[in-house]
């Protein structure tokens, strides 16, 4: 090919990912990103220092049909899995929070519904879910119960026809501004999941305070104290803890490609800040060791890109299977970590104010490393994988 | 009703625009998109439609352009359009603004709308005048500027955007409407439209088509020739007031305003 006929490098996207997307990926990823750009980024740092998310950032997405974008059928899109990756890049870019609630809703309580519930639950729930009028939560996670969730202690027992639910659950996002949670429980059939509408007697939640990461979402306390639910609240489909872990998978996807857009966003505020920053009378991008925190801030990006697209590439194909999705998320979690620590220095004082992306990014990332999943889960999960031996169950 | 609106492919407005030495035209390589200005004309046909005033059967997306033109037809349909003609032919290439005009003005004699709508400018050749030569082709009323449309049954009542306030014009349809950016937000297009964008109808043709006569297009058929590209002339420095008696300093900058009449 002759030269001039290649398009110009682009050092937004040294790897050309946008050359391996369609026209209809790419529009997409442009529409989230124009959204971003709009409504998450000039907002993100007040949301962040305030600790909230405003509820009604929930219908907007929905509107753009990103809540359960994945899914097919009550109202979702069904988009692939790809253009839910590139959805989820983009607004990670904005906001870890945001993406939060985007995964929690479309992947983890949608996702619930969608593939464990009954019909009847799916039609009253998942399209109001998608035009984002309902949030949902997924509440596995206890206060002795984290990376081992097997060892959950809420429990549900048959009364007559009905349910009765006991229990505490922690670290719920948004769990105090949903309309419905999904909780699982413990139960003589072994572990399965309910449906919590808002205001059910015995069902109180109350959010956690003092956070200093993913400040821009709303995570709570799920309190169930002999929550009486009747016999068509429990998803019928799921009867173990692939139930909840599947859920997990889907949102782990979705985190692979999100922490990209975090990473981008931290290379980008480190690359425009190092044009224009002058010490010792030139920009700081002209010392080589600026330089060389570029370059590595670029790889990182541009390897993580490629390894979310691959792993989107497979899930379409259907040859998707969760070991490669630990792969994904302890890669590009850890990626996205390094490339915001290193863009935090390369701005110096600004580095540390809410003015500048970069600080909230590498908050925030705290968070995605260890939620889905711990970084070191993930090693001990590829560990089974390459050796046969299972080092945690 | 039915509403036809123009839309254009431009190079992306993240890409540095450059003016190619060889053929003295935009370089229009590299990432594209569709003019942002006619996401408002889009807006305001869907905006007319959703009113509810007068019932609109169809809006249609028209454009002239290369092969690649057809993303940005996706792009209108995927924004409310129902279908889209892609008016696409070598002859055509290299076309001036009053080429281009008589060439949409073919297509549009084919379609036979009510009303044209098309944004303000595009954003790479930035001529403002197309509308206007695409009306005296089809020698329909024309208005550029627009910010605001009310509909009737035959007619709309048109704010135009002037130098001070803006003025209210009524005209007569079938006519030609250039909009403002002013003229309302363009929305996001939602995920589904996007995905069903390539399922609506895209109707491609060639000049011959739509009866276009090609000595009046292309390079041969056009009026005006570019003899020169010059980079603008760089700016005087302005005045800078230093600061040292708030008062004074003050004073100063009304004298300034005033001497140029601008309070
Ligand atoms: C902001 C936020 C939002 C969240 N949202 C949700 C939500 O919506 N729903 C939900 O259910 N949960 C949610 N979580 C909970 C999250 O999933 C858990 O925090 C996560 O699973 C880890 O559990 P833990 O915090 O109890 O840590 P622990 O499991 O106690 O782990 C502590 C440390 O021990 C390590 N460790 C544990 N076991 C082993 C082992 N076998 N071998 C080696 N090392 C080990 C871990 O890697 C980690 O480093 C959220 C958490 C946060 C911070």
């Amino acid at each position: 090919m002759a030269s001039d006929e290649r398009p110009p490098l682009n050092p937004r996207d040294l790897a050309d990912l946008d050359f391996q997307l369609s026209d209809e990926e790419r529009m997409i990823r442009d529409t989230v990103r124009a959204f971003v750009a709009d409504r998450v980024t000039p907002n993100a740092a007040e949301w962040f220092e305030q600790g909230t998310l405003p509820r009604e950032l929930a219908p907007e997405l929905g509107k753009l049909g990103l809540l359960g974008m994945h899914l097919r059928g009550y109202g979702c899109a069904g988009a692939s899995a790809t253009a839910y990756g590139l959805a989820c890049m983009e607004l990670e870019a904005g906001d870890s929070g945001v993406r939060s609630l985007v995964s929690v809703q479309g992947s983890l309580a949608m996702y619930a519904i969608w593939r464990w519930g009954s019909e009847e639950q799916k039609r009253e729930w998942l399209p109001r879910m998608a035009s984002g009028e309902a949030l949902g939560c997924f509440g596995l996670t206890e206060p002795d119960s984290g990376s081992d969730p097997g060892s959950m202690r809420t429990h549900a027992r048959r009364v007559g026809g009905d349910w009765v639910l006991r229990g505490q659950k922690m670290w719920i996002t948004n769990g105090s501004i949903a309309d419905v949670a999904v909780v699982w429980a413990r139960t003589d059939e072994g572990i399965r999941g309910f449906l919590v509408p808002r205001g059910t007697p015995g069902f109180t939640t109350q959010d956690i305070k003092g956070k200093l990461s993913l400040r821009a979402s709303v995570t709570s306390e799920l309190l169930l104290d002999d929550v009486r639910l009747p016999g068509d609240a429990l998803l019928p489909g799921a009867t173990s803890l692939r139930g909840p872990l599947s859920c997990l998978n889907e949102a782990r996807f979705g985190i692979v490609w999100g922490v990209v857009g975090a990473a981008r966003a931290c290379f980008e505020a480190a690359l425009d800040y190092s044009r224009e920053r002058e010490q010792f009378g030139k920009p700081i991008a002209s010392f080589q060791l600026v330089q060389e925190r570029l370059a590595e801030m670029a790889v990182e990006v541009n390897r993580a890109g490629l390894l979310a697209l691959q792993l989107g590439r497979l899930k379409d194909a259907g040859r998707l299977h969760h070991q490669q999705v630990s792969l994904g998320k302890l890669a590009n979690t850890n990626a996205a970590l390094a490339v915001a620590r290193s863009a935090r220095q390369v701005l110096g004082a600004n580095g540390i104010i809410l003015e500048y992306p970069v600080i909230r990014h590498m908050a925030n990332l705290e968070t995605v490393v260890t939620y889905e999943g711990t970084a070191d889960i993930h090693r001990l999960v590829l560990g089974e994988a390459l050796t046969g031996v299972s080092a945690f169950r | 009703m039915k509403i036809c609106c123009l839309v254009k492919e431009v190079p992306d407005a993240a890409v540095q625009k450059r003016i190619d030495p060889n053929t003295m035209r935009l370089d229009r390589s590299g990432e594209k998109n569709l003019n942002p200005f006619d996401t408002h004309a889009l807006e305001a046909a869907m905006q007319i439609r959703e009113s509810g005033v007068v019932q609109v059967d169809e809006i249609v997306a028209v454009t002239m352009g290369p092969e690649s033109a057809v993303r940005a037809l996706h792009k209108a349909v995927a924004l409310g359009a129902d279908r889209s003609v892609h008016l696409t032919d070598p002859a055509l290439e290299g076309s001036d603004v009053n080429a281009t005009g008589y060439a949409l003005a073919k297509v549009l004699e084919s379609e036979q709308p009510d009303l044209v709508l098309l944004g303000q400018q595009s954003d790479d050749g930035e001529c403002y005048t197309i509308g206007a030569v695409v009306a005296d082709h089809l020698q329909v009323p024309s208005l550029t500027q627009v910010i605001k449309i009310d509909v009737a049954e035959g007619k709309l009542t048109c704010e135009r955007q002037a130098e001070y306030g803006y003025d209210t014009v009524e005209v007569e349809l079938p006519a030609v409407i250039s909009v403002g950016d002013a003229i309302n937000e363009p929305r996001y297009p939602s995920l589904k439209a996007i995905m069903g964008a390539k399922k609506k109808p895209l109707d491609t043709k060639s000049a011959a088509d739509v009866g276009i006569d090609t000595s009046e297009v292309g390079i041969e058929g056009s009026k005006t020739r570019v003899l020169a590209i010059n980079p603008p002339p760089a700016k005087e420095p302005g005045e800078v007031f230093e600061d040292e008696d708030t008062d004074e300093t003050v004073n100063k900058i009304v004298a300034w305003l005033e001497e140029r009449k601008l309070v």
